[in-house]
């Protein structure tokens, strides 16, 4: 039985507690070797299943067991989610050190995003913000704390008082892992509530029952990594949060496990995919690798400079200059480079200075990424500015969903019924066409927990459906055609074309001709897909096989971005046309919908934009 | 405002590739009766990783190399492996530090699966055997509980622990006996032990002073020589002896 929190009832535990205890793993009960007279397929029957285990997962999985039988499917061990990676912190108007509101982090949040967010869904997540933090902090996260023991916080990127007048102390963060501690606390409390997860197993398949016209969850077919066996869950709901799918950038600030899984699973499933052509670059990233170094370098008084010392943000942002939201910023070092005032044999960087701030202050807020500048640079960034150059970071589209985390199939809000979606697979959209700072964190605990309790309570209120037998057929095809083909393209090569496309054609800045140029890519990278070939022809651990299945996500998922980007004639946050270089509200304040049909073309549709309390205006900071 | 730039640091992304030669520990329960070495050659630039060499061999090689990996820069521990007799992770290794002859093995101390995949489900029992949450039975109410900045720092060393094994499995007590909770399992104990605002610290104490618990540890340093956290972990280990030793947190 999970127990009440607060109510472990581990005193009875006490005498006969050690680790073997809870030693579960079947692994070393099974004989491999007898993998190899074919794949074994196993039935298992949960109330709800929740797809991935970074943050949004397992705040669902917090807010969902106990209450249902649930299974939490992740490809990794949870802690390994690039939550994790996580740096600056988490806003919410807790006004701990200095006046805020909750409407002043709305009113940000939707000018920030150039005003796409739909504001229903915003004014929740700024609300709910305030008890998101509060219930992290009872489960015990280690934030940083102010003199009088509170939570401290911090300026960032984008948050300001009073509707813009200056950066507004907001961010509550742990020096530099807040998302770290975030994910230990939530896999922590998971601990805690023992919930049953199936780590390294990997969805590849999920399963509707079609009745009337209306579609309704019935399953999810998964690969166990370890055996290579199949295993098909029958649930009443499913709850994806499989994060973004930042693996199609060469630069890039995401893990290499993010190849968007859960979007792509759905994109093929005639479930539309909203706003994919947004997506967010990081200003700074550490030259070369793409590595994140956070905001909150900024937040703390750290300044970019280009070649000759200059601080550009000065006459970008005249206000709040290097605080300016990432969408601007890493325009303005798009434009610095390509003026010719970068830094580097290739003029190719600028620099982010610290060279300013208190070794001190160094030390306790930004221990972790001036670790990074030495480690990968070998910097000492109390001494030197740290070149860096933007890099792809995070998607602010995905799969659509309304503000109580259900997946919508079309632009009219229809719901398909024990689907759901939380994190940065999903799109609510409070994101808009440019995410703030510190508000992907709060994403994920905020509609993590709506997700999940709205799953709850659908699945204890409804019956399960007959799967029908063979429903993984689909998936072991999938399988033996990508295992016995014996084409002459290699996985890692297709995928590194895509990503240097991608970079150079779709990034920062974009143009008709640069978007054609990578559609033309991304379409010989399709045929040439469906001519490859694997070594690994075996059951465990096949990362090769693995991979080839990540990719023809990835695949999907660029064809549908560009296709949207290419529509899309107007500049607005992330996506910027330098052939159209303005905001165009009359004709394009709307959500794209991308579809893929069943012959597999791309077709577009669009969604109005929830409007609310704040008009359009200029975008100035 | 501007400032001269003399210190500033030029990145040459147009570094000479040297030839890396990896020494690599295979295994293949579904072929292999034995662990055995291959080697293999990649060129790579003195400032990749050592996981980018490893994505070398996989990507341009040999595709059946198995081994884990996600963030590639030190905050998932998803790459713990032996370089070089060292416990490390592959990337936050670079080749210009570790030098061209690379011998690659798993980490020791937990069955092997494949390749550089071992079993890690011992690992997390441990981990989940020392009550690794926060247990507080007050009722903080719609706000936060407050903690002092000396009490939070208290524990912040022990914070940073990415479950990536490094310690547990260079420990020679952990080599030998598999009953012993490993370090990452008492960092992750020490964690809440000095937590302020914790109320079970006296269980976890009894529990790491069982047989299986802090006793077995020797203090040989090589987890704390191991973490690529730079945790002090013989420290924390032996903070939680003295607690129990003197009843006192």
């Amino acid at each position: 039985m999970p127990a009440k929190f607060g109510d472990f009832g581990h005193k009875e535990l006490l005498c006969q507690r050690n680790w073997q205890k809870f030693f579960i793993s079947d692994f070393q009960k099974r004989d491999i070797r007898a993998k190899l007279y074919g794949v074994k397929v196993h039935y298992h029957s949960y109330d709800a299943v929740i797809v991935g285990a970074g943050g949004a997962g397992l705040r669902a999985a917090i807010e969902v067991a106990g209450k249902v039988k649930t299974a939490v499917i992740t490809k990794l061990y949870p802690t390994r989610s690039h939550t994790g990676a996580a740096q600056g912190g988490m806003c919410a108007a807790l006004a701990n050190v200095e006046e805020d509101y909750w409407e002043w982090h709305a009113f940000d949040t939707v000018k920030g995003s150039d005003y796409l967010g739909d504001q229903d869904a915003i004014d929740i997540m700024c609300r709910e913000a305030i008890d998101a933090v509060i219930d992290l902090e009872h489960f015990g996260m280690a934030f940083s704390r102010t003199p009088e023991g509170r939570i401290d916080q911090r300026r960032f990127g984008g948050h300001t008082r009073n509707h813009g007048e200056a950066p507004v102390r907001r961010s509550c963060y742990a020096a530099d892992r807040t998302g770290h501690m975030i994910l230990q606390t939530l896999y922590q409390q998971c601990v805690a509530r023992e919930v049953n997860f199936f780590n390294e197993f990997q969805v590849f398949d999920i399963i509707f029952d079609e009745k009337d016209g209306e579609r309704r969850v019935a399953g999810v077919v998964a690969y166990e990594l370890a055996t290579g066996d199949i295993h098909v869950f029958a649930t009443k709901g499913v709850l994806f949060a499989t994060g973004g799918f930042g693996k199609m950038f060469r630069i890039s600030s995401n893990a290499h496990t993010l190849t968007g899984d859960g979007p792509g699973l759905l994109f093929r499933k005639n479930i539309p995919m909203e706003d994919l052509e947004f997506y967010q670059f990081h200003p700074t990233g550490i030259y070369g690798f793409g590595i994140l170094l956070s905001e909150a370098a900024r937040g703390e008084g750290g300044i970019l400079r280009n070649v000759h010392g200059e601080r550009f943000m000065e006459r970008v942002a005249p206000t709040v200059k290097d605080l300016a939201p990432r969408d601007m910023v890493a325009r303005a070092i798009h434009a610095e480079i390509r003026e010719g005032r970068g830094a580097g044999p290739d003029k190719d960087y600028v620099y982010l200075d610290l060279t300013h701030l208190p070794p001190e202050q160094i030390d306790a807020k930004l221990p972790d990424i001036t670790d990074f500048a030495r480690t990968y640079l070998g910097i000492e960034p109390k001494q030197q500015p740290i070149p860096i150059q933007p890099t792809a970071h995070y998607a602010m589209g995905g799969i659509p969903t309304n503000v109580e985390g259900e997946v919508i199939a079309d632009g009219n809000g229809t719901v398909i019924k024990g689907l759901y979606a939380a994190g940065e697979c999903a799109c609510v959209s409070v994101h808009g066409a440019n995410r703030l700072g510190t508000n992907s964190l709060l994403d994920i605990v905020v509609f993590g927990k709506r997700g999940g309790r709205s799953m709850a309570n659908y699945v204890s209120q409804t019956d399960h459906i007959d799967l029908a037998r063979g429903v993984e057929q689909d998936v072991l095809d999938r399988i033996s055609a990508i295992k016995s083909a014996t084409g002459s393209k290699k996985v890692s090569d297709i995928r590194t074309e895509l990503q240097l496309t991608m970079t150079d054609n779709a990034s920062v800045v974009r143009t008709a001709e640069s978007l054609d140029a990578a559609l033309t890519t991304i379409n010989r990278l399709k045929s040439e897909y469906s001519n490859i070939a694997i070594d690994d022809k075996g059951e465990v651990f096949n990362y090769d096989l693995v991979e080839a299945m990540e990719l023809g996500h990835l695949l999907d998922l660029a064809e549908a971005f560009v296709i949207g980007a290419q529509a899309r004639k107007e500049s607005r946050g992330a996506h910027w046309r330098d052939d159209y270089p303005t905001r165009d509200d009359s004709n394009w304040m709307k959500h794209t919908l991308a579809y893929k049909d069943a012959d597999g073309t791309v077709r577009l549709e669009y969604k109005e934009v929830v409007s609310g309390r704040y008009e359009p205006m200029e975008r100035k900071y | 405002m501007t400032m001269t730039m003399d210190k500033s640091p030029q990145i040459d992304s147009h570094e000479k590739e040297v030839k890396v030669t990896l020494r690599i520990k295979r295994y293949n329960p579904e072929v292999d009766t034995r662990p055995r070495f291959q080697e293999y050659e990649v060129m790579l630039k003195p400032g990749d990783r050592v996981l980018d060499a490893l994505h070398a061999v996989k990507w341009k090689i040999d595709g059946t190399l198995s081994f884990r990996r996600s963030c590639a820069h030190g905050v998932c521990g998803s790459d713990a492996m032996v370089i070089n007799g060292e416990n490390k992770l592959a990337c936050v290794n670079l080749i210009r530090n570790v030098g061209t002859d690379l011998t690659i093995e798993p980490i020791r101390g937990l069955p092997v699966i494949k390749d550089l995949v071992v079993d890690m489900e011992p690992f997390f029992a441990q981990y989940r055997s020392v009550l690794p949450y926060l247990i507080a039975n007050d009722d903080p109410g719609y706000k936060e509980r407050l903690q002092s900045q000396d009490d939070r720092e208290r524990y912040d060393d022990t914070t940073k622990c990415i479950l990536c094994a490094c310690c547990t499995t260079s420990c020679p007590v952990y080599w030998a006996n598999d009953e012993y909770v490993g370090p990452a399992a008492i960092v992750n104990a020490h964690r809440f032990i000095f937590d302020s605002r914790d109320q079970a610290a006296s269980e976890r104490l009894d529990i790491l002073n069982q047989k299986s618990g802090v006793w077995r540890c020797r203090t040989s340093f090589n987890c704390t020589e191991a973490c690529p956290r730079g945790i002090s972990v013989t420290k924390a280990i032996e903070e939680v002896k003295r607690a129990i030793l003197y009843d006192r947190v």
